[in-house]
């Protein structure tokens, strides 16, 4: 398992997810490069788990490739930004009290 | 909010650098399992038609499988024909139309069961299509059962205990009897179980592609792909489960290839 | 063209070109084989293709790919080659595909195959089966336009007579009228990426942008057509059976045979006549209802065990008493038309049925 995100994590790019194309495989969360994918706790109208994407994503592009779904588009950010996760401490765990 | 928000376009200064659906897909809707790998190897063939700007003439002839659907879905001009006969129907079309881009699609237990006959006869003699095998070791759409790919110790509906060599023979590497074919011009395989996989296997796709079109004789890609359903684990070990167990028995890479130009 | 001396593989070949056809595959086996050898003498030059296949069911499944794409394609074996043919000849027929199949048969041992089908599902095909070589150069021309005014494929029943004995012959292009445009359905990868890509598929539910009537829909297209086709096609000969009171029913050049020994019988006194299915599917039952109206016997001689009789006793008039009176026809070659195609035996069972007393219908 690789280290957990830092607080703030340089961003260069993101996803759009068609939620109701998911089918919660689960198969783009190894195949992101930064390791950025996880999968979440929301079900779309089917029933599968969704995944969830935390900052530091650079927009490699592996996750819609390996999506068998074709349920991933990413784009690039014309710039990097530094981007940070509220509620979540330098070690990447939630902090107290927040949920 | 822990996350990014992913269920709407970025708000800041962006491009996208990969869209949802290939070009060549009129939808993406499909009913295959989770996990499942031919999809992703679809993508790859869809992309490099494009790329190569053989939209407009490409014919595509389909095998008997789950990937069936993924001929329905597809922008393509396509015949379904009948289980293992692709090559041969492929031969008549190429003949016909010369100047278009063949493509066959077709799974291990359509190939390397049915139609090992069609496949090996279509190289030997040379002719320029391209033919795809999605290999899953498994006949899936029936719901799981052995095919000539089924690895040893890979159980199945038919091989429950495993298979077994005294019992239920040896798998056939169709690409390694392809290598030894004079006509058959460009032999590879590669899988989509990791995104090296997924890099590394679109160039062989391209590359078959591209040597049908210059008439280099008979071009074939394997593709190993992920059925985490047939191989009764969990959709999310699909990718490790092919790395140990299809992965031992066919290795990945360029098996035959023409030296490149100059 | 002048006439000449040409053996009937040689003219069916050349038939086969003048029709348009630029695809032929085969696997060598006899009386066949000749045929595939003048296709691949022939076909290059008339800008064709000829392959020779490695098995049967590679040279259906060639043909099928080329029929795809438009062309005029054929292929063909004898009975036994043919049964390795039934999976594709099924294929091409419920996906609505035209295509000649050429069953130089051994005998005529092959007329369930022709007229049943070997395939699955529900689908015919039309057969015609010539008497004689100049019949057959006809047939030949007349079944591409037939495969591709319906959509399916199609059989030519020859035999060993018509491939390997030679006629004096004069060839002429025959054009059967206009034919729909293939432009539909063909496929030659231009709607590729359009949005409007083409489909064959027998399941017929279309593309997402297209999608078809669905297997049920498409089942009942096929069935509606077959029934037209066999309301409008059938074809058939009699020789003297106005007035007959014994109509002898045969196929093919067995009929030659059948129709001599008529009129050696005629000579005799004999009440005689005969009949000859020309298409053995759609069967010419109409044809047979009127021509056994008078009769009081029909006799059917065909080189089986039987099996044109049957389609005779469901389409003769019940007035008539049938009687199967050919056989397994054998010879040393395996041709299958051996001493029963011989005019003194087809005589003697005519004169054996005809003297015995008509039995008694309960």
């Amino acid at each position: 398992m690789s280290a957990p995100h830092t607080r703030a994590a340089l961003t260069r790019g993101t996803v759009v997810l068609d939620a109701e194309r998911c089918k919660g495989c689960g198969l783009c969360i190894p195949a992101c490069r930064p390791n950025v994918l996880a999968m979440g706790s929301i079900t779309n109208a089917a029933g599968f788990n969704l995944p969830e994407l935390r900052p530091g994503c650079t927009g490699c592009m592996a996750c819609a490739e390996i999506c068998p779904d074709f349920a991933l588009e990413v784009w690039k950010f014309a710039e990097p930004i530094v981007m940070d996760t509220p509620g979540v401490d330098a070690d990447g765990d939630k902090a107290d009290g927040e949920v | 909010m822990t996350t990014v928000d992913i269920h709407a376009a970025p708000d800041r200064d962006a491009r996208r650098v990969v869209g949802f659906k290939p070009d060549l897909l009129q939808s993406s809707e499909h009913d295959l399992c989770p996990g499942c790998g031919h999809p992703i190897a679809w993508r790859l063939v869809l992309d490099s038609l494009v790329e190569l700007e053989l939209s407009h003439r490409t014919i595509l002839i389909a095998g008997h499988g789950c990937y069936t659907q993924m001929m329905r879905i597809a922008d393509l001009d396509s015949l379904q024909c009948l289980h293992g006969r692709a090559p041969a129907v492929a031969t008549g079309v190429k003949r016909m139309v010369p100047g278009t881009a063949v493509v066959t699609l077709q799974g291990d237990g359509d190939m390397v069961s049915e139609g090992l006959h069609e496949v090996l006869h279509a190289a030997a003699r040379g002719e320029n299509v391209t033919a795809l095998l999605f290999n899953n070791g498994v006949f899936g759409d029936t719901g799981g059962h052995m095919t000539a790919t089924t690895v040893i110790g890979q159980r199945t509906k038919t091989s429950l205990d495993g298979r077994e060599a005294a019992e239920h023979g040896y798998p056939i590497d169709v690409a390694k009897l392809l290598t030894q074919i004079e006509g058959a011009a460009y032999v590879a395989r590669g899988a989509v179980n990791t995104p090296g996989m997924i890099a590394r296997t679109k160039r062989m796709i391209r590359r078959a592609l591209e040597l049908q079109m210059a008439g280099a004789g008979f071009t074939f890609v394997e593709v190993l792909t992920m059925c985490p359903t047939g191989w009764f684990v969990p959709t999310a070990d699909g990718p490790e489960y092919l790395e140990d167990s299809m992965m031992e028995t066919f290795g990945i890479g360029e098996l035959k290839a023409p030296p490149p130009a100059d | 063209m002048a006439p000449r001396l040409m053996q009937g593989s040689d003219a069916v070949a050349d038939a086969a070109i003048l029709a348009g056809c630029r695809f032929f595959t085969g696997y060598p086996m006899l009386p066949f084989t000749e045929l595939l050898e003048n296709m691949a003498k022939k076909l290059p030059h008339a800008g064709g293709v000829c392959i020779n296949a490695e098995s049967e069911i590679e040279a259906i499944n060639m043909a099928l790919g080329a029929a795809a794409t438009g062309a005029r394609a054929a292929t063909g074996s004898c009975g036994q080659g043919v049964s390795l043919m039934q999976e594709g000849i099924a294929e091409l027929a419920l996906n609505e595909l035209p295509l000649v199949v050429f069953n130089m048969a051994r005998g005529q041992q092959d007329y369930f195959q022709s007229t049943r089908g070997g395939g699955w599902g529900d689908y015919r095909t039309i057969t015609l089966a010539p008497k004689d070589i100049p019949e057959a150069v006809v047939h030949t021309q007349l079944l591409f336009y037939l495969a591709d005014r319906y959509r399916t494929p199609v059989i030519l029943y020859g035999d060993y007579v018509i491939a390997h004995t030679s006629v004096g012959i004069e060839l002429e292009k025959l054009d059967f009228g206009p034919l729909d445009s293939k432009e539909s359905w063909a496929l030659d990868g231009t709607m590729s990426g359009t949005g409007r890509a083409r489909q064959i598929w027998t399941w017929a539910r279309g593309k997402p942008n297209t999608p078809g009537p669905g297997p049920s829909q498409a089942w009942e297209t096929i069935a509606e057509k077959y029934a037209e086709i066999e309301r409008t096609e059938q074809r058939f000969e009699t020789y003297r059976a106005e007035d007959a009171d014994t109509l002898v029913v045969s196929f093919g050049t067995t009929a030659i045979f059948v129709d001599r020994v008529v009129d050696e019988l005629r000579e005799e006194g004999l009440s005689i006549g005969s009949f000859r299915p020309i298409t053995l599917w759609p069967f010419p039952a109409v044809g047979l209802a009127e021509a056994t109206k008078g009769c009081s016997r029909v006799l059917v001689y065909e080189l089986n065990a039987g099996q044109m009789v049957d389609d005779v006793r469901m389409y003769a008039e019940d007035r008539s008493v049938i009687r199967s009176i050919g056989g397994v026809s054998q010879d040393s070659s395996g041709m299958r038309q051996g001493d029963l195609l011989n005019a003194d035996e087809v005589r003697a069972r005519i004169r054996r049925a005809v003297a015995e007393p008509a039995p008694s219908r309960a």
